[in-house]
């Protein structure tokens, strides 16, 4: 109970932000059309691809003896790479359909 | 950290909630999406080159060249894939995400074990990224059709227990043994089996349900690295997608009149429930053909056109324009019933529907089109099923029922083109079919509604 207690009182700013940043993620979905699920979806997905940061910091502070820290983190670069070129790319081709028609 | 990376950090945040915003709306979405992805861009060269270590070039070369191939194959994908199948992309693209949470925790356990908060991030991160992993593999596999739904006996009490005591050896790590690399090893592989089993036992129609609650815990995945590194940027971007992901999927729940729990234990579209409502329902079945259907489609005035999976499966949606113009131009109203589910995920039968230059304000949704039935002299159903399934309103005994439905039996007539007569994809027996307004006009779709326009051009 006590490590609650001191984590919770160590970091009582990122909760604030994880909490506020709950509220937002809902608030600005709540009331999406059922027409855009797909498309808010996909961009979401892309936008989960920000994982990407993390696997480049994992290159950046590698050794360049540390074989098995860059073969991980190189592979994990080009997953989260993927998810975030493929995620924007195939929301975009999905919007283009939703132009207006005359 | 310097300040400037900060800032640009900030940045990106920002332009990851106003896209989100953005991607609400119609006309908005598009920007909305390139908004943000400029945002990513940013973040990422950032990344790169603002940081205050230091950092060999090899790592850089190294860097460049998986930063360079990953690019190059995410938007080969992303473009050569057919719109059809957009869901089991999504999921697959959902799954590298969760791939790459995994391997950063993986390396990061060796470099943080000593304390706890950081120790217990990083088994999260390795459980919840090797969850996702497998779990939006075997997605996108089951939505590609190569896999079938496998339901171990008493697959729902073997997956609790096994999602605690994952839990439970999660913590034993942090709190007894943070330095074992075995037990880390041993941690992974059950989770990403944890992670197949989680998902082989869900039933096809439910597939978008999990694909949303997978790219909601990758969100999580990442927000969970982001506190890690102490970085703001992940932390808030993936908190965001999983908030987001996880409305999101609530939404589409409540689209199909089920519950989370139910979809995740329920088991749904399985064999008992089509063997227990075969036989059921009976009665005739009435037989049309085209140059009949023509004739009808003719001298309505007002045409409801209910497209389903199976019009997407058959390509048949230019055909379905062609079809629409050509009423159109004969001076008949013509419009689009779309059901919240029609299709494999909420919205995917609009972006079909929208690729072959249907313009959007003819596709009209259930709460707004059910009203028109009654005046609605010819519905026309091209292969979708279980969502004019009358069941849903008055068979109890039904899977579906309390699902809502587009309530075409209220309509003067029924057309349905299916190619047979099985059940559809929950695989329940739809008793419109036998009503005696209905006409069957089998065949496939694409082949159907040629045949169907050409009728109609002799007209």
């Amino acid at each position: 109970m006590n490590e609650l207690v001191e984590f919770i009182s160590n970091n009582l700013q990122l909760l604030y932000i994880l909490i506020l940043a709950i509220f937002i993620g809902v608030e600005l979905i709540k009331n999406v059309p059922s027409v855009l699920h797909t498309p808010l979806m996909s961009g979401a997905n892309a936008l989960s691809g920000v994982v990407i940061v993390g696997a480049l910091l994992v290159m950046l502070q590698a050794k360049p003896d540390d074989y098995l820290s860059l073969g991980l983190g190189f592979v994990a670069v080009i997953l989260g790479i993927i998810n975030v070129v493929g995620g924007f790319v195939v929301t975009d081709r999905m919007l283009q359909m939703f132009k207006k028609k005359k | 950290m310097t300040i400037t990376l900060s800032i640009i950090y900030l940045i990106t945040t920002i332009t990851f909630v106003i896209g989100l915003k953005m991607l609400g709306h119609p006309e908005t979405a598009k920007k909305g999406n390139l908004i943000s992805g400029v945002g990513m861009g940013l973040a990422i060269v950032a990344t790169i080159f603002l940081h205050d270590f230091e950092v060999p070039s090899i790592n850089y070369i190294l860097i460049g060249v998986a930063l360079l191939i990953g690019t190059i194959l995410g938007y080969l994908i992303a473009m050569k894939v057919a719109m059809t199948k957009m869901p089991e992309l999504v999921s697959l693209f959902n799954g590298f995400g969760g791939g790459s949470a995994l391997l950063i925790g993986l390396v990061e356990f060796g470099n943080f074990s000593t304390d706890t908060t950081q120790t217990s991030t990083i088994i999260a991160a390795i459980i919840i990224g090797s969850i996702t992993f497998t779990g939006s593999l075997i997605a996108w596999a089951k939505l590609n059709g190569s896999m079938k739904d496998i339901r171990l006996p008493n697959y729902n009490l073997i997956n609790n227990l096994f999602i605690l005591a994952l839990i439970a050896f999660g913590a034993y790590i942090v709190m007894y043994d943070s330095t074992s690399l075995t037990l880390i090893y041993l941690l992974l592989a059950a989770s990403l089996v944890y992670g197949v089993l989680f998902v082989i036992p869900i039933g096809g129609a439910d597939m978008p349900v999990v694909i949303s609650l997978l790219n909601s815990l990758t969100g999580i995945a990442a927000a969970i690295t982001g506190i890690l590194y102490d970085n703001m940027v992940m932390m808030v971007g993936g908190i965001l997608v999983g908030s987001a992901g996880l409305i999101l999927t609530f939404i589409m729940c409540k689209a199909m009149n089920r519950s989370l729990s139910n979809v995740i234990f329920g088991a749904f579209g399985g064999g008992d429930a089509a063997t227990a409502a075969v036989g059921k329902t009976g009665g005739t079945i009435k037989k049309t053909t085209a140059s009949d259907s023509a004739i009808l489609l003719n001298y309505a005035s007002k045409v409801v056109i209910v497209p389903g999976y199976g019009l997407a499966v058959a390509q048949a949606q230019h055909v379905i324009h062609e079809l629409e113009e050509l009423l159109t131009k004969k001076g008949v109203d013509v419009s689009y019933a779309i059901h919240p589910v029609a299709g494999r995920m909420p919205g995917h039968m609009n972006v079909l529907l929208a690729e072959s230059n249907v313009s959007y304000d003819k596709l009209i949704e259930m709460d707004n089109i059910n009203p028109q039935f009654p005046n609605t002299d010819v519905v026309l159903v091209v292969g979708a099923n279980d969502v004019v399934n009358p069941a849903a309103h008055n068979d109890p005994s039904s899977p579906i029922y309390g699902m809502p439905i587009l309530d075409v039996e209220n309509a003067k007539h029924i057309i349905v083109n299916k190619r047979s007569m099985n059940a559809g994809y929950a695989g329940i027996e739809n008793e419109l079919f036998f009503n005696q307004k209905t006409s069957m006009l089998f065949g496939d779709a694409k082949s159907a509604l040629t045949e169907l326009v050409n009728e109609l051009k002799n007209m």
